[in-house]
Parts: C-alpha cells; structure tokens; sequence
C-alpha cells in the first residue's frame, strides 16, 4: 500500500508517462502506408504498438490507484484533461521530422527508465524494467535514422536540422517536473527530473553533433510548459481518434 | 476438484501461440506459474512484448483450457522477472525453426546486443550468408533477414 498523500502525485505521473507513449504511438500510426519504403512502414507500426503497449502497462499501474480504465481515460477525456508533452502531439511533419522526435523520446526512456526501475515503488518499478528491455530496439533504430539523415544528402540534413530547430525547446518539456513530483523524488518513487534532463543531454548533444546538427540554444519558448497546456493540434488528433467511440459509448468491442 | 497442477501443466501444453501456432505458451516460458487449491487453479502468466495483440487470446485460451479440466480458473499477470526469450524451451526453439522462423540468438547473462546482430542461420537451408534487413518484422517478436544463398527472405524471433 502506498500513503494517502503520494497516491494522487503518483497518479498524476502516471498519466503522464501514459498520456506521452499514447499519443506518440498516435503520431506514429498516421505513417503506416505512408512511410518512405515498406521496410520502414513495417519498423513505425511496430514503434507504434510498442508504445501502446506501453502506454497501457502504465495506464494499467494507475488503474490499479484510482480505479479508472484506461478505455475511458482514452476515449473519453478532453485535449485540456490530456497530460503529454506538446513535443508527442505535434503533427507527424516529415520524415526527418518524425524520426528526430522519436529519437528524443527514445533517448528521454534510456535514461529514465533505468532509473524508474530503482524506484521504491515496486510495480513502477517492474513495469520500468519490462519497457526498458523493448525500449532498446527503438533507440538503435532512431539513432541509425538520425545519422543516415544528418550525414546523407544536403537536403536530408536540412530538413533534419529543420525538425531540430522546432523540437528542441519543446523537448524540455519531457523532463519538467509535475507539481507533485517533489513528494515522490523524496519518497524515492521517482528520480529528480534535474538529473535526468542533464543525463539526456550529455547523451543527445554530443550525438547530434556528431550528426552534423547545430542545437538551437535561443530557439524559443525558452520556459517550462506545464503538461495542462496544449496546442491545437492535440484536439485535431483527439477529435478522429476518439470519433468511433464517443458515437456510442455504451458499445461494446 | 480433484484437478492436479500436472494436469494443468499438462491442458496448457496445448495451448498454442495464435501468432506462432506451432509452439505452446509452456514453451515460450509465457506460463510462469500453476497452483492449486480448495478455489481453483490460479495460473501466472508475463507477456512476452508488452503491446503483442495475441496476449488476450493467450489468456483467454489459458482460462479455456483449464475450465475444460473442471475447475476453476484465475488467469494472473506479472510482468516482473520481465520476459526474456531465454525462457522459450529447447524444443520451443527447434519448433520455431521447423515453422520457418529462426529462434532467436542466445544471450549470455545480459540484455539483447541490438548494435550487432550475428548473421541468424536461415531456418531453411542453414546458411550463414544472410542478411538483416530489419530488426522490425511482421509481428512485434520478429525481424526480417534476407538469405543469399536461397535468395529469399526470413524471419527470426527477436532476442528480448
């Protein structure tokens, strides 16, 4: 059992983890028949499944809390009930575009999750170590994918460097910290969000300079966005992937 | 009841992998536990890749398999150890091969090495000469290899 007063920050980061692997997984999805060759197309879905699967692995954790399904979290919540990071929500752009957001994602999960599968709160825990173990193939496949496109043609490298200049500062938002985050760094159910981001960063930079990208240091915003506020686009994305099922929300599947 | 865990083991030796429908959740090393009692069998079970489509159905056939025996069925699910495919049996493995699926390369102690993969002998002809041509496949569990000297394309399971 875990105290009353963690409970609820503890539901809240789990919506977080969960809210930020649905909607990639969402982004991810809008490629299938669309990728550049089949083998890739094939390689998307799989990313794409891979982070559902996950993203019910941690709605699941939080069920177990709050009692609330994730079906009815998905289907049923509104964009400003939505706790994922506007960097997961914006529209799948191109392909350098998609493969670098992947790429920061998939860095963000090598280093936290290794650290969440420490955490003093036990299923977090497993459900950390189990991710992690899937986690890996992601990482190797966007790393590849950014090389190829930074170090390929002139114009993969400028529309690699293009997605860099627009997800760079929304990419902090993957690891600013929830108003209940304190209590649960101290409860050691979590690792302190500081770290971590500079962990990820002494991983990214030096890699994506070696992909002959330049980190857009001035690009703006340069403030902490909290996971409350969206861009348009996540109402887009909710408005048709929730479309079937508020037609009838006593339908059974 | 009078159900016995062997009998269950047993029941669950047929049930098969609906993507893989060679091999049994026994042999994959998806079935962690069995145990009896005065209310029914409860049986413990890890999913191999966490978003794999085929887990309700296995759970599902899990439970049918143990009510065909006459008793009561809870169908539990751990994710802790966390699945490997070390776990998949000896003959697991030579069913995938004979099914045309290469079973996936053995790991020694650590985690999978995904920034090199041996070449994975080809399940048909047992050549070497093969290439990957992408850690991604047709299910979650599996990747594309080309074999040079059939000229044909295969799959192996992933190492996890």
């Amino acid at each position: 059992m875990i105290a009353p007063d963690l409970a609820a920050p503890l539901a809240d980061r789990l919506l977080a983890l969960a809210d930020d692997e649905l909607i990639l997984a969402h982004r991810n999805s809008e490629w299938a028949g669309h990728a550049p060759v089949l083998e890739e197309d094939i390689a998307f879905a799989n990313l794409a499944l891979d982070e559902m699967g996950h993203a019910a692995i941690w709605y699941g954790l939080r069920e177990a809390l709050t009692g609330e399904s994730a079906d009815r979290l998905i289907f049923f919540r509104d964009a400003g009930a939505y706790r994922n990071t506007q960097l997961v929500e914006l529209p799948r752009g191109d392909w350098a575009f998609a493969m670098l957001r992947q790429y920061l994602f998939d860095t963000a999960e090598s280093v936290r999750l290794p650290q969440l599968a420490n955490s003093a709160y036990r299923p977090l825990a497993e459900a950390a170590a189990k991710i992690a173990t899937e986690e890996r193939y992601h990482l190797r496949h966007s790393s590849l994918w950014l090389r190829r496109l930074g170090l390929g043609t002139a114009e993969s490298h400028a529309r690699l460097q293009a997605a860099l200049d627009v997800q760079w500062p929304y990419a902090r938002q993957l690891f600013t910290p929830l108003p209940g985050d304190a209590a649960l760094v101290e409860a050691q159910f979590i690792p302190d969000a500081a770290a971590l981001r500079r962990a990820w960063e002494g991983l990214v930079r030096p890699f994506l300079a070696e992909c002959a990208l330049t980190i857009p240091d001035d690009a703006l915003p340069r403030r902490d966005i909290p996971r409350t506020e969206h861009t348009e686009h996540l109402m887009v994305l909710l408005a048709e992937m929730q479309s079937v099922a508020r037609l009838d929300p006593t339908a059974e599947w | 009841m009078g159900v016995t865990a062997a009998e269950v083991w047993q029941a669950l030796e047929r049930v098969m992998d609906p993507e893989i429908p060679v091999v049994s959740v026994v042999e994959m090393g998806i079935v962690r536990n069995v145990v009896v009692d005065e209310r029914g069998v409860a049986v413990t079970m890890t999913p191999t890749f966490a978003g794999c489509p085929a887990l309700d159905v296995m759970r599902r056939d899990i439970e049918a398999a143990v009510r065909g025996l006459g008793a009561a069925c809870v169908v539990q699910t751990v994710l802790s150890p966390p699945w490997t495919t070390e776990w998949i049996s000896e003959t697991g493995r030579e069913k995938l091969r004979r099914f045309g699926l290469a079973p996936p390369p053995r790991l020694s102690g650590g985690p999978a090495d995904v920034t090199f993969f041996e070449p994975a002998p080809c399940p048909r002809c047992g050549s070497t000469r093969t290439q990957l041509r992408n850690a991604f496949g047709p299910t979650l569990c599996r990747m594309i290899w080309y074999c040079d000297d059939c000229r044909d394309a295969f799959e192996q399971f992933k190492a996890l």
